[in-house]
């Protein structure tokens, strides 16, 4: 396995995760409508979408600054990343070592910074809300997978995801704590991707909207980067998820062809049984108050917190 | 003893602390006492498992009778008390939630501290069980001590038992432990009622769950 082969795979999966981010969101809309009885628009319409946007020109509000302009690139870049970094197929890429959890959660710390920032940066009041009530979950959010993070790599002995996987996949035994942060990170999760108990993807009622309120000013090829940053921000937790709690299927480097066939067929079936749980969830609950979600966060920071302290008992034998 | 079966051991223990913090969280009567169930369940789980791996069959029946006692008659008996007296379904706390549940991961370090370090050289069952067995009983207490609600106390008051039988389970050669859960048992259905009727005697100078009736006519 040569160097150069060692870095196609790595830009490959670099790729595939742009490639896949918006079919993924596509997909999880089809099953939304169809559980509602409705036609719902095709799988690959958010790829269309991106063209359009893409092909539109921009406008601007007349206040905005420079860092209005240059906030999507920038939360792109750092999203799509971060997403880049989370084994899809294949454990030990070249560049897992940097496949960090804990630089996992940084990047998206900035990717929500810059979003929050730039929603401010237009002055108008619904930037502004959106802003505050987006740090006021990611305060709680933030923590709560900083614990689950802690949580797993106290289990595994590492927070590189690539080390985590391998570990998961060979000698886990049974434990209370896995599971705690596994509903804690799910929480995240919904939480990070403005999904139903705690935002509305599909609505614009200014009394909830929490993530749509800070992308309303943006227009064109602006938005057009920021709607794919969704989309990897949700590929990135599916994946996240699949890699660290079912990582059944991935291959390790060095493996033949017929197994990366095998490993990306089931890295499709953990995205598609993902969509459908999403959307079945989705159907199934309705929408929190804004002020209840501090609770549901809380549930999520006491199971990681709890699942570290239970941790400290068993290993502490 | 295997790694496997004390992992078990730990997801049952480690589960009945969980249910503790959802009792803790639960602001209405019907899901707590649904809570008080589970917890119940899991204590007879656990200590099923105890009994296997320990091989002392005697554990058996103090499942059978958490399962029988705890996890059916008494919350069906307090779903009833609760359907007839028309009680409020909403329990008031006396503290907040979110401040209660920090108390709470609080309490539940302190309790393993201390016993990691106190029971130093027991088995690593024993260990376990006593450390997780007294965060449920400390739970229990925050439960009781954070609850205006006589219902809810006494919710609180049973998972604390579940919590003190669970440290006994994980003392080996303990026979006694049969007779003390029949005893503790009693001793709560005697503490359900009393708490009952002081509460209704305090407010309407009577035991007679008739007076709820007149007081809500006349309020009508």
């Amino acid at each position: 396995m040569g160097v150069m082969s060692a870095l196609l795979l790595q830009l490959g999966q670099v790729g595939l995760v742009l490639l896949v981010a918006p079919a993924v969101s596509g997909m999880i809309r089809k099953m939304k409508a169809r559980l509602q009885r409705r036609i719902g628009p095709p799988v690959l319409q958010p790829y269309r979408d991106l063209r359009r946007l893409i092909g539109k020109d921009v406008v601007l509000a007349d206040n905005t600054s420079w860092f209005f302009r240059m906030a999507p690139y920038l939360i792109f870049a750092a999203t799509w990343v971060a997403a880049a970094l989370v084994p899809t197929f294949q454990t030990g890429l070249m560049f897992s070592w940097s496949g960090d959890m804990i630089a996992i959660v940084a990047l998206l710390g900035v990717a929500r910074f810059l979003q929050a920032a730039a929603a401010i940066d237009t002055g108008t009041s619904f930037g502004g809300i959106g802003a505050s009530r987006e740090v006021m979950i990611a305060s709680l959010a933030e923590p709560a997978m900083i614990m689950v993070t802690f949580t797993v790599a106290l289990v595994a002995g590492s927070s590189q995801l690539s080390t985590i996987a391998e570990f998961m996949l060979h000698s886990v035994g049974l434990r209370v704590s896995l599971g705690m942060a596994l509903v804690a990170l799910v929480i995240v999760a919904l939480a990070e991707n403005a999904r139903i108990p705690v935002d509305n993807p599909a609505t614009h009622l200014e009394l909830t909207m929490v993530h749509e309120a800070m992308v309303l000013e943006y227009s064109g090829r602006h938005l057009a980067m920021i709607e794919l940053a969704g989309s990897l921000r949700l590929l990135l937790y599916i994946s996240l998820i699949a890699c660290i709690f079912f990582p059944v299927g991935l291959v390790v480097s060095g493996a033949g062809f017929l197994a990366y066939a095998a490993a990306l067929g089931a890295y499709g079936m953990k995205l598609v049984i993902a969509s459908v749980f999403l959307a079945t969830f989705e159907m199934s609950i309705a929408k929190m108050r804004v002020f209840r979600v501090p609770s549901l966060l809380g549930i999520a920071l006491m199971l990681g917190l709890l699942g570290t302290l239970l941790l400290f008992i068993s290993e502490g034998m | 003893m295997s790694a496997f079966s004390l992992d078990v051991a730990h997801m049952f223990a480690g589960g009945l602390v969980l249910v503790s913090f959802m009792m803790l969280y639960q602001d209405r009567l019907f899901p707590l006492i649904n809570a008080l169930s589970l917890h119940s369940f899991l204590l007879a789980l656990s200590v099923a498992w105890q009994a296997h791996i320990q091989n002392t069959p005697d554990l058996y029946v103090t499942a059978l009778i958490s399962i029988g006692f705890k996890t059916l008659a008494v919350p069906m008996a307090l779903r009833r008390m609760v359907e007839k007296m028309g009680l409020h379904r909403e329990i008031e706390a006396a503290v907040r939630t979110g401040l209660t549940m920090l108390v709470g991961i609080g309490l539940v370090g302190l309790s393993m501290d201390l016993m990691l370090r106190v029971t130093a050289g027991a088995s690593v069952l024993v260990r376990e069980d006593i450390a997780l067995a007294l965060s449920v009983v400390l739970l229990g207490l925050l439960i009781m001590v954070t609850r205006r609600n006589a219902i809810s106390q006494v919710i609180g008051f049973m998972s604390l038992e579940n919590g003190l039988i669970l440290a006994g389970t994980g003392a080996r050669g303990m026979p006694l432990v049969v007779e003390i859960s029949v005893a503790f048992s009693v001793l709560i259905a005697f503490i359900v009622i009393g708490i009952f009727l002081f509460r209704i005697r305090e407010r309407f100078d009577t035991v007679d769950v008739r007076a709820l009736d007149s007081f809500r006519g006349e309020r009508r």
